[in-house]
């Protein structure tokens, strides 16, 4: 009876251990993996530089450049319609019932499949003023409204009932309490929401594959926005899939991979800063 | 006596439930009034509707008047935010902004336009005086307010109540989260305060009423069962029940 009890834990137990190294092995196969195939290739002229059948040579500057046009055109989208809509709805709106339906929309629409957003958008967008980055921005705006509203009107409830009152007691005005005692209360998690947005432009391709295309053309934000480009995650299916450059297209995922670290590592500060100045 | 804030067949209800049952009062300026009764008798319920904060009470329903100085507070032209003003509020756990203590102070005055920077300091630092704790946070103004104790805390909140010159302070159970000390710091800032401004006071504590307050009114089930000179509720209260609660029979 003894003997059978002990050979069970011990086979449940090598079963954990076995289950625990698996994950560990994957998780650092696939990070060793993409950064010995791609840091090789990661050179100042591969960073540096746009593609040239001329010179024979690929440079994703452009597609970095596409990269972070369309990560600030999304934020300045979204983040007034997103902090607006958070305010008027946990502030304002009298009616709970319509305003918990809007939440539970809202909280769907975060977990619907992306390529459904880049269908639409490309309906919607690019089909009326053409493919370009500014109808990807527009479609990842749609796609990031409803993760950044409901991360600011979840911060908005955290900021205490009793500091309102305080600000309404002195007489404040509804809009001087918001902007003046509320605001500043959830800062940190607009911030947030922010950051995982960035998180998620920064790693999304299907809904721009649609909307924003796969040019590598060296452009400035304004006339970046009205033309087709692609950005590293596109530019890497592209490498990958139709020009067979495995090389640029690891250099692109080890570059995407150092990027999301530093983005979650900048959310993990944030929210440490904020929280260490609270309390002080 | 000339009364600053007079109740005429007041009630209220929250939803379904009747909270305060056809209350006439009237109090008086320059003094102070506590309303003692037992939990959820509606004394609290009173005490926020005489500065409309109840009005933050989406299910709140209210027939009957409230008159400050001759003026009905619910009346069409009566600015709700200028009613705050004059009549100004401490609440029962100390809730001072995350900001530094001479912002908190500033706040009221700031939020009714008052931007000229030397007339700010100077009521920033008459209202810390006139709450006593001027001594205690001159030489750390531009810290934050969080980082003081509960007692320095509410008296940090009252200065910042008081820094909009109102009229009428509401203090609702101003030392029930506080210590022995900062409770007797507050009630003589309280007996101080009378000189200028009209207190009303909530509070459960019958040897607190009879310290400090001139006036006091008992409430039971939303209804105003008695109301006279402290001396004469707890020496010979007319109404049986008003000497039941003060002789501790329930409550």
């Amino acid at each position: 009876m003894k003997k059978k009890r002990k050979l069970y834990v011990f086979l449940v137990r090598a079963a954990m251990y076995a289950c625990t190294a698996l994950t560990v092995f994957l998780l650092f196969f696939l990070l060793g993996y993409v950064f010995i195939k791609g840091i090789p290739h990661i050179t100042w002229e591969l960073l540096s530089t746009k593609p040239s059948y001329l010179a024979d040579r690929i440079g994703i500057l452009p597609d970095i450049l596409n990269t972070i046009y369309i990560i600030l055109a999304t934020l300045v989208i979204v983040l007034p319609l997103g902090v607006g809509a958070a305010i008027y709805l946990t502030e304002y709106a009298k009616n709970r019932k319509t305003v918990a339906v809007i939440e539970y929309a809202a909280e769907t629409l975060s977990g619907i499949p992306s390529v459904i957003y880049g269908l639409v958008g490309m309906l919607l967008f690019s089909n009326n003023f053409g493919t370009s980055l500014l109808a990807g921005a527009l479609t990842l705006a749609i796609m990031n409204l409803p993760t950044v509203m409901r991360t600011t009107q979840e911060s908005l409830k955290t900021v205490p009932q009793s500091y309102r009152e305080g600000a309404f007691g002195l007489g404040a005005g509804k809009w001087r309490v918001i902007r003046t005692v509320v605001l500043p209360g959830c800062v940190d998690g607009i911030i947030t929401g922010c950051i995982l947005s960035v998180g998620r432009i920064l790693g999304e391709s299907a809904a721009l594959l649609f909307t924003a295309g796969f040019a590598h053309v060296l452009n400035g934000i304004l006339t970046g926005l009205t033309s087709p480009g692609a950005t590293l995650t596109v530019a890497l299916y592209v490498y990958a899939k139709e020009e067979g450059e495995f090389g640029v297209a690891f250099a692109i995922a080890a570059i995407l991979m150092i990027l999301t670290l530093l983005i979650n590592l900048s959310a993990t500060l944030v929210g440490k800063y904020f929280a260490k100045r609270r309390n002080a | 006596m000339s009364s600053i804030l007079t109740a005429e067949d007041l009630n209220l209800w929250y939803g379904e439930t009747h909270a305060l049952k056809n209350i006439n009062m009237e109090i008086p300026d320059k003094s102070i009034t506590a309303l003692i009764g037992p939990s959820g008798c509606g004394k609290s319920t009173f005490l926020k509707t005489l500065n409309r904060m109840n009005d933050l009470i989406p299910s709140v329903k209210i027939t009957g008047n409230v008159t400050y100085n001759g003026h009905s507070i619910f009346d069409k032209d009566t600015d709700v935010n200028t009613l705050r003003r004059n009549v100004g509020m401490v609440f029962q756990k100390p809730n001072p902004f995350p900001m530094s203590i001479y912002d908190n102070v500033a706040y009221g005055p700031r939020t009714h336009g008052f931007e000229n920077r030397v007339k700010l300091d100077e009521t920033v630092e008459q209202a810390l005086r006139d709450a006593a704790i001027w001594e205690e946070v001159k030489d750390r103004l531009k810290k934050n307010a969080l980082g003081l104790s509960g007692g320095q805390q509410q008296r940090l909140c009252i200065a910042r109540a008081l820094a909009v010159r109102p009229k009428v302070l509401l203090m609702d159970e101003p030392t029930s989260a506080l210590d022995p000390i900062s409770t007797s710091r507050i009630e003589e800032l309280a007996l101080q305060l009378k000189e200028k401004y009209a207190i009303i006071i909530v509070t459960h504590n019958m040897q607190q009423a009879v310290r400090i307050s001139d006036h006091t009114a008992f409430f039971l089930l939303g209804e105003l069962i008695e109301y006279g000179k402290t001396e004469d509720i707890f020496s010979q209260p007319q109404d049986q029940r008003t000497e039941d609660y003060i002789t501790g029979r329930f409550g």
